[in-house]
């Protein structure tokens, strides 16, 4: 038997809104080669240590952009986001001198529907 | 040239156990069985061997030099170098050409003991039973091959030493004595302060006394070869000391007749001072100055490896041989020489391929040469299995041993339990009631079959005679001690000096070093320290100098985070 494993992955891009001297994206970030990820809920391999997208706050620029909540981020930018230190990504995210971040993002949900729909 | 082979054919036929003797005879030819009557033969000899022994036993320092050494040295090394392929451990049967012994005095150390053997070896020299004191003092000469000479020097370093002890101990007395003696009358008188003073010259007389009796004229433990050159220096010491404490009192007291009597007491007190001082620094010197680690001493058994290390500290080298044998009889397990080869049907293996049998025909020389080298060269391209055939003899010896281990601990489990001590309130009638030698010997028969065969099979029973086990029982009997107490000494293969004084205990040691053993221990220094059987080759290392530093940890500074998914907000 084969295994064939499918990566749905989706682009976003997210327009960073100034608020006083910050730009801020509106979402929040967890995991990094240098963190645990054995307490990641939203990983389905426990071995997983990539970006995970952890809270979406309301409203904010990444909502309306589409991210949602668990989403893992593959690139930021161009940059690998895959193989990162949980601060690299906090940094690679934070740029000062960037308005627009284009990320590619890989979702479960997303697998999940397209494997249940071959099934069918 | 029959005869030794027929010797061997004998004692293959002499009963090897298989049948039932009563037990108790069986155990009594424990030590000496098959063998006996080869041992008999050759009994004479061996105790020529070990009267020749005796002889230079006396001094534990090697020389090459001397005719009668060196010849028994020779005869010993052929010997043995011969008995290594001959009969040691099993009962194989090995053919010799003829005219050689068939065991000579090395080989029957092997397994079956002779229960004599113990008497025909000469311990105890003439000197260590007769002399009561100093192992090193003086020596005039060292001349090895006159044994009376070194007596008659050790005596005279004890002589020696009386008598300076004896001189050093009566000069403050005689300080004392002789302006009272010769010219009392011009004496002024003295009072209080010399009353005190001669208080403190009696009490420190006798602590002197006392000391130097416990520092110096002790029985020795061990005789050394050389001149212990810490204690003639002290002597040499003294002397000066109190040589020149006579010069001063001579000149200036006597010839001139000194009327001030408390000058004189003080005088004879600081004598008395002095000498304590040097008893004093003889304390650091023979005493302390060893207790401080320096240096590691790594002793190697040579016959089988078996290794301690040991921390001493400043000493000469033959103090420190003598530290190592101290520590030997009780860290290392006992020698036992079967345990020393591999089992014959190992090596016999390779052997087979050209075992060369020369009976005395010279016309086939030829032949036999050209075929014992074409046998060779075929041996030689055989590929050699012999590890596989060690490795499985060893998984069998092992299974072996722990089978008759089991059945030995069940059978003196089930023995103890058919004794129990006499409590006070059983009525027995007198007629049951036993000592503990009784008491071991009844329920010796029960478990003396299943100790016999364990003991056989660990190549033990030379070390263990069955009037020795039986007193170890009775031991144990009377302690109150469980089963697996009694089998403790059985179990495990113990230090020397837990077996029978009169088998193992062999007083004399010879030390071989490059350098003179008055040397003091330095990193790197080799000695060995040589019997007949084996030797302990003894290395030095220094202990390393540590640089220890220091670092402050402030309590408060211990701090910790969970290693949890940290969120940030972007």
């Amino acid at each position: 038997s084969y295994l064939i494993s499918f990566s749905f992955q989706q682009r976003i891009e997210i327009h960073k809104l100034r608020q006083g001297d910050n730009l801020i994206l509106g979402f929040s970030i967890g995991g990094g080669i240098d963190q645990d990820p054995t307490q990641n809920p939203f990983s389905e391999d426990k071995t997983d240590k990539g970006i995970y997208v952890t809270r979406v706050t309301a409203g904010g620029p990444a909502e309306v952009a589409g991210l949602q909540i668990g989403d893992k981020i593959m690139q930021v930018n161009g940059w690998d986001m895959t193989m990162v230190t949980h601060d690299q990504a906090r940094k690679r995210l934070t740029k000062r001198n960037e308005e627009v971040v284009r990320l590619l993002v890989t979702r479960q949900s997303l697998q999940k529907a397209v494997q249940q729909s071959m099934m069918s | 040239k029959i005869e030794p082979l027929k010797v061997t054919v004998d004692f293959l036929k002499v009963p090897l156990g298989l049948k039932k003797p009563p037990l108790k005879e069986a155990l009594a030819a424990l030590p000496g069985k098959p063998k006996s009557h080869i041992l008999e033969r050759h009994k004479p000899r061996r105790s020529d061997a070990m009267d020749n022994e005796s002889q230079y036993s006396g001094y534990s320092y090697k020389s090459g030099h001397s005719r009668s050494s060196r010849k028994h040295r020779d005869r010993r090394e052929r010997h043995r170098s011969k008995s290594r392929e001959g009969t040691r451990g099993d009962k194989s049967v090995t053919i010799q050409a003829p005219g050689e012994p068939l065991l000579d005095n090395e080989s029957t150390r092997g397994d079956e003991r002779d229960d004599n053997w113990g008497e025909t070896t000469t311990v105890v020299t003439g000197t260590s039973e007769h002399s009561i004191s100093h192992d090193d003092l003086t020596r005039i000469t060292k001349d090895m091959e006159d044994s009376a000479h070194l007596d008659c020097s050790r005596h005279l370093g004890v002589a020696l030493g009386v008598a300076l002890a004896l001189l050093a101990f009566l000069t403050p007395l005689a300080f004392l004595l002789l302006p009272q003696l010769l010219w009392r009358e011009e004496l002024e008188p003295c009072g209080t302060p010399c009353e005190g003073l001669f208080i403190s010259v009696a009490f420190k007389l006798l602590i002197l006394l006392l000391g130097s009796w416990a520092l110096f004229f002790r029985r020795p433990k061990a005789f050394f070869p050389r001149v212990f050159v810490f204690r003639a220096l002290l002597m040499v010491l003294v002397f000066l000391l109190v040589v020149s404490y006579w010069l001063f009192y001579g000149v200036r007291i006597l010839d001139s007749r000194d009327r001030n009597y408390r000058g004189v007491v003080q005088f004879a007190v600081s004598l008395v001072d002095a000498l304590l001082f040097v008893h004093y620094l003889a304390v650091v010197l023979l005493e302390l100055r060893q207790l401080q680690p320096q240096f590691t001493l790594k002793a190697v058994r040579s016959a089988d490896g078996a290794s301690r290390f040991y921390n001493v500290g400043h000493l000469s080298i033959q103090r420190a041989a003598v530290w190592i044998l101290e520590n030997y009889y009780h860290d290392f397990p006992v020698y036992n020489p079967a345990l020393l080869n591999l089992p014959k049907s190992v090596l016999s293996k390779k052997m087979s391929g050209f075992k060369v049998y020369s009976l005395g025909e010279e016309n086939s020389t030829n032949n036999s040469t050209g075929q014992s080298r074409a046998v060779i060269a075929a041996a030689a391209r055989r590929r050699d299995n012999s590890h596989n055939e060690f490795y499985y003899e060893e998984a069998e010896h092992e299974r072996r041993v722990r089978k008759r281990r089991a059945r030995l601990v069940v059978a003196v489990e089930e023995a103890f339990t058919h004794i129990k001590r006499l409590q006070e309130e059983d009525q027995k009638n007198p007629r049951e009631i036993m000592d503990p030698r009784e008491a071991a010997q009844a329920i010796f028969a029960s478990m003396a079959r299943a100790m016999q065969k364990y003991l056989r099979t660990t190549k033990q029973q030379p070390y263990h005679t069955m009037e020795s086990i039986l007193q170890h029982l009775e031991f144990c009997i009377t302690h109150d001690m469980t089963p697996k107490a009694f089998l403790e000494r059985y179990l495990t293969a113990g230090p020397t000096i837990q077996y029978h004084k009169d088998r193992w205990l062999a007083k004399q040691w010879t030390l071989v070093s490059e350098e003179p053993v008055t040397n003091g221990l330095k990193d790197g220094v080799v000695f060995v320290l040589k019997r007949q059987d084996f030797s302990l080759v003894v290395s030095t290392k220094k202990i390393p100098f540590f640089k220890l530093s220091e670092e402050f940890v402030d309590p408060k500074s211990h701090k910790f985070i969970m290693r949890l998914q940290s969120e940030t907000s972007v």
